[in-house]
């Protein structure tokens, strides 16, 4: 149960898809204006990612190997075009402000990559759980950036005013400031990785430390 | 007998960084001197304060983020810290400034690897991440009239002679100014670059003590007379006279300490005439057709950009090989 709870919880920080993996810039830099957007977007692409995992992962064993990435792409764009015609629906103003980014989702480099790298090779549960985690870390990743932008640049998050117009740094809701808190955001989550390996290091020369002397 | 063998460089001067930093402030100080004069104590506390907190923000940066326990301030730091002080508006409030000063020093400089990693001008590239963000506070221009207490609330703002070059013509800018205000800076526009005239001087300092790029400077403002020579034949009511744009904007300040920062620039002679002429012409294209009045600083970033490719390109030979 446990390996289970680490193939959801994976895509959160350790190998969380933006700022680790670096994936999926486009949609990343360009719809994070806001947190509101960053965060309709992370569901979207969260959306599509787990329904194409499970089914890729449920055809993965009659799909002939040399026509993979077309296949994949079929289903992908088949509930990207789900997701569009719903948010299209049911969040017309969210619909119309991340416009192109939506289609855009059947190229995202997370749903290929995990399409390619996960789901075509483990079962339907275990894909379905990777996407989710994915999806969850990939949401959490833009809704955190777009809140910081969204801060800086207009002085509120979710549009609940922090400080209003006190202080508005406007460089970072245009592309420049996507560039800056996102290359932030990436160093700190390196800076994490770096101070974990360095204390799992200590502890291992610790333990062999010990083993030596008894 | 034993020969040792090791990689150039051979000869090492006995200057530091701080004796060159120290150079490029007093050679600044005549331009500190004039914004004082035309717009009060407020420039000079702006220029003080912009020098100070640049470097506690590197000292902090080195100390504590960086782990090097042994740094101590050279200077460099207060230099981009005061640049980017004489490159704003008079009225820019003191926080502003600061948020300039640490994108200059944390991001452009020291996420870059610091002192002498950067790829561009980490004052200018401030300027411009100021001008995005907070474009009322810098471009608000007050007019220089000696009021040497007290803040400009209540003071009337006014063009630079650049702005009124573009929306109203020569003749006018020609009537709102004289080619004198426009050499002493007697003029509205940042704090540091109105008055060409001592920062000519200060420039002429440093080249007497070696410290700087000739070629830079002479080749950016050749560049810009040419061209503005030939556009004044073209429409002179429109274009502006070539002495015009030497005199006006940022162009002494741009031309003579900031394209000639030595980090960015490129390293041999050929290459630096190259990156003068394409700070003129860039230059020169933003302010004929541009949307913004004056580009220097845009240039001068822009062409930082080329100077890996341009260093690559004019590398000397190596001595004793054949052209391949």
């Amino acid at each position: 149960m446990k390996s289970k709870l680490g193939e959801f919880t994976k895509g959160i920080i350790k190998d969380n898809p933006t700022y680790v993996q670096v994936l999926g810039m486009c949609p990343t830099l360009a719809t994070t204006t806001s947190a509101k957007n960053g965060f309709g977007m992370g569901l979207a692409a969260t959306a599509v990612l787990v329904m194409s995992n499970i089914v890729i992962s449920a055809i993965r064993k009659t799909v002939p190997e040399k026509i993979r990435i077309p296949i994949f792409i079929t289903v992908i764009a088949t509930f990207v075009t789900i997701v569009d015609l719903v948010m299209h629906a049911y969040t017309y103003s969210l619909w119309k402000t991340l416009g192109l980014f939506i289609p855009l989702i059947v190229v995202n480099c997370i749903i290929m990559g995990r399409a390619e790298a996960y789901a075509s090779k483990h079962g339907v549960f275990d894909s379905l759980l990777d996407g989710l985690g994915m999806g969850v870390g990939f949401t959490l990743s833009l809704t955190i950036l777009g809140s910081v932008r969204e801060l800086l640049g207009n002085g509120t998050i979710f549009d609940i005013p922090v400080w209003g117009k006190a202080f508005n740094v406007f460089a970072m809701i245009l592309p420049p400031g996507a560039y800056l808190t996102l290359g932030l955001f990436a160093a700190l989550f390196a800076a994490i990785g770096i101070s974990k390996g360095e204390r799992a290091k200590k502890k291992a020369q610790q333990a062999q430390k010990v083993g030596e002397q008894k | 007998m034993k020969l040792l063998t090791s990689p150039a460089p051979h000869i090492r001067t006995a200057d530091s960084t701080a004796d060159v930093m120290l150079d490029v402030l007093i050679a600044l100080s005549p331009a500190v001197a004039a914004a004082t004069y035309f717009f009060g104590l407020q420039a000079f506390i702006l220029s003080i304060a912009g020098m100070i907190s640049a470097e506690l923000i590197e000292f902090f940066i080195m100390r504590v983020l960086r782990k090097d326990k042994n740094f101590v301030p050279n200077g460099s730091a207060a230099v981009t810290g005061l640049l980017l002080a004489l490159n704003v508006s008079v009225a820019t409030p003191w926080w502003v400034l600061l948020i300039g000063v640490l994108f200059a020093i944390a991001i452009v400089k020291h996420a870059f690897g610091g002192l002498g990693q950067n790829i561009f001008n980490p004052a200018l590239a401030a300027r411009i991440f100021l001008l995005v963000s907070f474009p009322t506070a810098m471009t608000t221009w007050y007019p220089p009239i000696g009021k040497f207490f007290g803040t400009y609330a209540d003071i009337q703002t006014t063009a630079t002679p650049l702005a009124v070059l573009k929306l109203e013509g020569f003749n006018s800018a020609m009537q709102k100014f004289t080619y004198t205000d426009l050499l002493f800076g007697n003029i509205g526009g940042c704090i540091g670059e109105t008055s060409a005239l001592l920062l000519i001087i200060g420039f002429l300092y440093l080249v007497l003590r070696g410290r700087i790029k000739i070629v830079i400077p002479a080749t950016y403002l050749g560049t810009v007379f040419a061209i503005s020579s030939i556009m004044y034949l073209v429409n002179p009511e429109k274009f502006g006279t070539p002495l015009f744009h030497l005199l006006a904007g940022g162009m002494m300040l741009g031309a003579l300490f900031m394209a000639t920062d030595m980090v960015t620039s490129p390293m041999t002679l050929k290459g630096q005439a190259i990156f003068g002429v394409g700070c003129g012409l860039i230059t020169m294209l933003i302010r004929y057709f541009g949307g913004y009045p004056e580009g220097v600083s845009l240039s001068i970033l822009l062409m930082n950009a080329f100077v890996p490719i341009i260093d690559r390109y004019t590398q000397p030979k190596i001595f004793g090989r054949r052209k391949s």
